[in-house]
């Protein structure tokens, strides 16, 4: 189960946060397939926003193919996020890349941004996701 | 069931001997069911005149106003009203009042729910309501009204005297309860912030007009922020608009593209009510739910 955080401050909206946070719990293994989400009145309940936002969240990744509605059951988990695990050969790449970077006397935030410089050329932002309404 | 929660057409409301005092003038728009509408504008602005208006409580003197799809003294069984005041009677202990509210609503009452509403808030049952602070008497009204299981709740100013975890806890309550009955909740406030994220529909009221409604993410998207160097933003609709130097501020509806001089931004829901309230004589907007006419 997943518990959401709402920051009405960050600029992103509200529906935006719940898939986000949903992807970062598949990502991060704390949710995993066949897993329920929180029904729209448990999220609305501790978080006090409107009911159509959690339904906009769910709905976005049910058209995602992350999650599935079961009518009467709730929102369960269809798969998880692929992403490389902790001992996968990307990661050593990268480990001995970011080691480069600080022998080369690169500092943390001159990493970060050359890294989302490459990161952004290589995985263009979808334009659909970016231009979130504020619901 | 009807698709309709609120239709007013025309309507309107003067008070006095004379009927010279006008609180509410040719108000028209429509809020579909299932929606948590925010009434918002300052003070004397007709919000309460409104909901009162809807809870049927008040005639109007113009126009008409239609309830769930019928008259509000047909509808009284199926709306809630809760008052800026929250009349409760001081005698009565809390199970007294949630008894009363079984008792007036001897088909619709949901004790489960009423009950839950108050154990939330850790209040003893045995207390007589004179003894409650204002916010556990708001509590006390908000679980006589969601106790009723109604189809629309209209709130008068229910978080006014809450401290911040109160209202966070009860705006919970309010919006697990839409979600759960898919009650449409009409509640009517001045501060914006605490709406923002809670409510999905908008009515702004002020000098007893309806001065923007509509679905909020609707109204946004029709405003822009804008900056940059002074000079005509026509054919855009200006709904106020600042120069400081040579810089231009303004909150527009756009008649199409904006040229490549200006900055533009999303205005939040704030900016977007401060900038009407600070221009009284903006144009009003009504925008209508697209969703439920294609749905419809």
């Amino acid at each position: 189960m997943v518990e959401y955080r709402i920051d009405r401050r960050s600029g992103v909206a509200t529906y935006l946060q719940i898939v986000q946070q949903t992807k970062q719990a598949l990502r991060l293994g704390l949710l995993e397939p066949g897993d329920k989400l929180p029904t729209a009145r448990e999220v609305v309940a501790a978080t006090a926003i409107n009911p159509n936002t959690v339904l906009k969240a769910y709905r976005e990744l049910e058209r995602e193919g992350l999650v599935e509605a079961r009518r009467g059951l709730g929102t369960f988990v269809r798969k998880g996020l692929s992403t490389a695990p902790a001992d996968s050969p990307l990661r050593a790449e990268l480990e001995t890349w970011a080691d480069r970077a600080r022998t080369a006397g690169l500092e943390r935030d001159d990493v970060a941004a050359l890294f989302t410089s490459v990161l952004d050329q290589h995985f263009p932002y979808d334009q659909n996701h970016s231009k979130g309404d504020q619901a | 069931m009807t698709d309709t929660a609120i239709e007013a057409a025309g309507l309107g409301r003067t008070f006095g001997r004379r009927r010279r005092a006008r609180a509410l003038h040719a108000c028209t728009f429509r809020l579909p069911a299932g929606r948590v509408c925010a009434v918002v504008g300052p003070n004397g602005a007709g919000k309460s005149t409104l909901l009162a208006l809807a809870a049927g409580l008040l005639r109007p003197t113009e126009g008409t106003v239609t309830v769930l799809g019928t008259t509000p003294a047909a509808a009284r069984e199926r709306v809630a009203y809760v008052a800026q005041g929250k009349p409760l009677h001081p005698q009565l202990t809390v199970a007294d009042t949630l008894r009363m509210g079984r008792d007036l609503n001897p088909r619709r009452w949901d004790a489960a729910t009423a009950g839950r509403v108050v154990a939330d808030g850790d209040l003893d049952p045995d207390a007589k309501v004179r003894t409650l602070s204002g916010g556990q008497r708001t509590r006390v009204a908000l679980a006589l009204a969601l106790g009723k299981r109604p189809e629309l709740l209209l709130l008068d100013e229910p978080m006014a005297d809450l401290d911040p975890l109160a209202r966070h806890q009860l705006m919970g309550t309010l919006m697990a309860d839409a979600a759960e009955h898919g009650t449409t909740i009409v509640m009517s406030s001045h501060v914006i912030a605490e709406l923002e994220g809670s409510c999905d529909h908008l009515l702004l009221v002020g000098g007893g007009r309806v001065r923007l409604a509509g679905p909020v993410d609707d109204l946004l998207a029709a405003h822009t922020l804008v900056t940059g160097p002074a000079g005509d933003l026509a054919p855009h609709t200006v709904v106020e608009s600042r120069t400081t130097g040579r810089q231009l501020t303004a909150l527009v509806r756009p008649a199409g593209p904006l040229g490549e001089d200006w900055q533009a931004g999303d205005p939040t829901l704030e900016e977007l009510v401060l900038a009407h309230l600070r221009s009284p004589d903006a144009p009003a907007l009504t925008l209508t739910d697209e969703r439920q006419e294609a749905a419809a």
